[in-house]
């Protein structure tokens, strides 16, 4: 602001719509020795028209002061949270070691997508043809980077004391459930600008931003973990541009051309149907990994997509004839079932994973079957009654063979038929006289969709049985996870809960 | 969830002692507002249309406060952000 006033010798400060107009577009020109073509080559191939770009609204009105001053306010008030926790010893006063099992899935699982986002944001600086969409999408570039750093500055604190934060980069490279999202992601670096635009622009940041983002932020809240809350918000209070941007690219792409609704409906099938799976490990997050719960998946599911975007959203985008998303009846069709079933899985699996799990103590159950009174009792209670009598006579179960996965988004098989809820889903398609399997109705119209594209697919599964990983057995291919002692298996007993319980009996002791 | 015909937009604010003002401005400049105390964050709701100015945040605040501080604050929305400017901040649905 003091700048402003300074360098100008005018009489009256500008107004924000002035200030952007000045400092944002104008410093934009149009080429006059090179053909526009050839300075944006990127914004044609995807048959998108655009007649006129300085028709992208950007409402934050930013200019490069005012986005720095106010990212470097947010930098200031987070690190002083971050000493302050550490200094106190904060971590001791989280609910239970356990529930770093939903931090480890953070880092492990969306740290590293931040990073990518700041890499196509900053693609996207460069190559959209319009100074508004480009200033956004910088500011954007550089907040996501802002997030990777934050994030990983962070959890840094856990890393010192607990198992499953230490290789997280490797791990979502590698580690089964980690290729969900890190696919996902990959799925939208390889499409083109636009399409990217409302994979993560639109589907991503506006459409599931908040069941993705809010329950681990409110959870954090809830569980004592101050310092992943603050950066939670202030991570967020980024989001709340980076939903405008989403919001602003499809209604701009929607009013350019008409020609343009058919791709841009055929994108939103595709990207909820994607977000929507990888939405899966925040259900079970939220049900099962949370010591202290906030809301449940039905609940959040609810609110945040059925209220907020059925209702809202897509009345408003009915406007420009766009339809709610493809196969969104399935998804609301399994919120009763979603986390129980992830949540199943992943207990069987976690002697391969970077986090721990545990049955549900009694106490946890009783809110299960408060909170899903038409599904817990009936289809899962039985389960873990069996997994607690297999336990009292010594035998914790663990999976030993190795899933099939979804070609498209590389979830296990344990999604169940639409409407009945004890028969496993599993639908092939063929291409090129070989087999694929989809774990859904939604995986499967997006893989047949763009067959080329998703039999490229890096499954873990068929990647350990080709050799590529490690070796043979468990311990090999953990072994070229990065997976060490501690990580993974039984919560109960494990390195984490061994040391939460000693440094807890010492507190009573030692009186500090 | 609300049974009314007409459309919610929402703003869910950091819950500080800064933005307990910005809260108290936005109830007073819209009655018809709903707040909600969630872990860590207040969620404003609204039907239709929520609106947030510069004069009654100043009030409240009892110093200047310019309308991008609101960036501070903000944590979610939904809705559409159809006016930001240095007197308010306007969210509706377009259509």
């Amino acid at each position: 602001m003091t700048i402003a006033n300074k360098a100008s010798r005018a009489p009256k400060k500008l107004s924000m719509k002035q200030r952007y107009q000045v400092l944002t577009r104008d410093l934009d020109w149009e080429p006059t020795y090179v053909d526009p073509k050839d300075v944006f080559p990127h914004t044609e191939f995807e048959g998108i028209t655009i007649h006129d770009w300085s028709k992208w609204e950007d409402p934050f009105r930013l200019t490069v002061d005012a986005y720095c001053k106010y990212q470097a306010e947010k930098d200031k008030r987070l690190y002083a949270v971050l000493d302050g926790f550490a200094q106190s010893q904060g971590h001791l006063t989280l609910t239970d070691a356990s529930y770093l099992n939903a931090m480890k899935l953070f880092l492990q699982g969306v740290t590293p997508l931040e990073y990518q986002a700041h890499r196509n944001f900053a693609y996207l600086a460069r190559h959209l043809n319009g100074p508004g969409p480009r200033f956004a999408s910088l500011c954007q570039s550089i907040d996501e980077l802002r997030h990777t750093q934050t994030e990983i500055h962070t959890l840094s604190n856990d890393n010192k004391y607990y198992s499953g934060f230490h290789n997280f980069q490797q791990m979502h490279d590698r580690v089964w459930y980690l290729s969900v999202p890190k696919s996902f992601f990959g799925d939208a670096l390889a499409s083109g600008p636009f399409e990217f635009l409302i994979a993560i622009g639109f589907s991503f940041e506006y459409l599931l931003t908040n069941l993705l983002f809010v329950p681990f932020m409110s959870g954090a809240s809830f569980n004592g973990d101050l310092p992943t809350m603050t950066f939670g918000f202030s991570a967020q209070s980024d989001e709340s541009r980076h939903m405008t941007l989403g919001l602003e690219a499809i209604k701009f792409l929607l009013e350019q051309d008409e020609a343009n609704v058919p791709t841009v409906q055929a994108w939103i099938d595709k990207w909820f149907w994607r977000g929507y799976r990888v939405t899966a490990l925040i259900a079970q997050m939220l049900d099962y990994m949370l010591p202290r719960k906030v809301m449940s998946w039905k609940e959040a599911f609810e609110l945040y997509f059925e209220e907020q975007m059925l209702k809202g959203l897509f009345a408003d985008l009915a406007f420009y004839g766009i339809t709610p998303p493809r196969h969104v009846e399935d998804a609301i069709a399994e919120k009763e079932i979603l986390s129980h079933q992830v949540y199943w899985t992943l207990y069987q699996f976690s002697h391969a994973a970077a986090f721990t799990t545990s049955v549900p103590t009694a106490e946890h159950e009783k809110w299960l079957a408060e909170t899903y009174p038409e599904t817990f009792d009936k289809l899962y209670k039985e389960l873990w009654d069996k997994e607690r009598e297999n336990i009292a006579g010594g035998g914790r179960h663990f999976v030993r063979g190795l899933p099939q996965l979804c070609q498209v988004c590389q979830i296990p098989m344990l999604f169940t038929e639409p409407g009945d809820p004890t028969t496993i889903c599993q639908r092939e398609s063929e291409f090129k006289g070989e087999k694929f399997q989809t774990c859904s109705n939604g995986c499967q119209w997006i893989f047949e969709r763009e067959p080329e594209k998703y039999v490229q697919a890096w499954l873990p599964v068929h990647q350990i049985y080709q050799g590529s990983c490690g070796g043979p057995t468990v311990p090999d291919v953990l072994a070229w996870y990065g997976v060490q002692e501690g990580d993974s298996g039984e919560h109960r007993g494990s390195l984490d809960d061994r040391r939460w319980q000693e440094w807890h009996a010492d507190s009573v002791k030692e009186g500090n | 969830m609300t049974t009314t015909t007409a459309r919610n937009v929402g703003v869910d604010i950091q819950e500080s002692e800064q933005n307990r003002a910005v809260v108290e401005a936005i109830e007073e400049t819209n009655p018809a507002c709903i707040v909600q105390h969630m872990p860590g964050l207040v969620r404003i709701t609204c039907p239709k249309r929520l609106v947030i100015t510069r004069d009654s945040v100043e009030q409240k605040l009892g110093r200047e406060w310019e309308t991008h501080e609101f960036q501070m604050a903000i944590v979610s929305y939904f809705g559409h952000i159809k006016d930001w400017d240095d007197d308010e901040i306007v969210i509706a649905w377009d259509h």
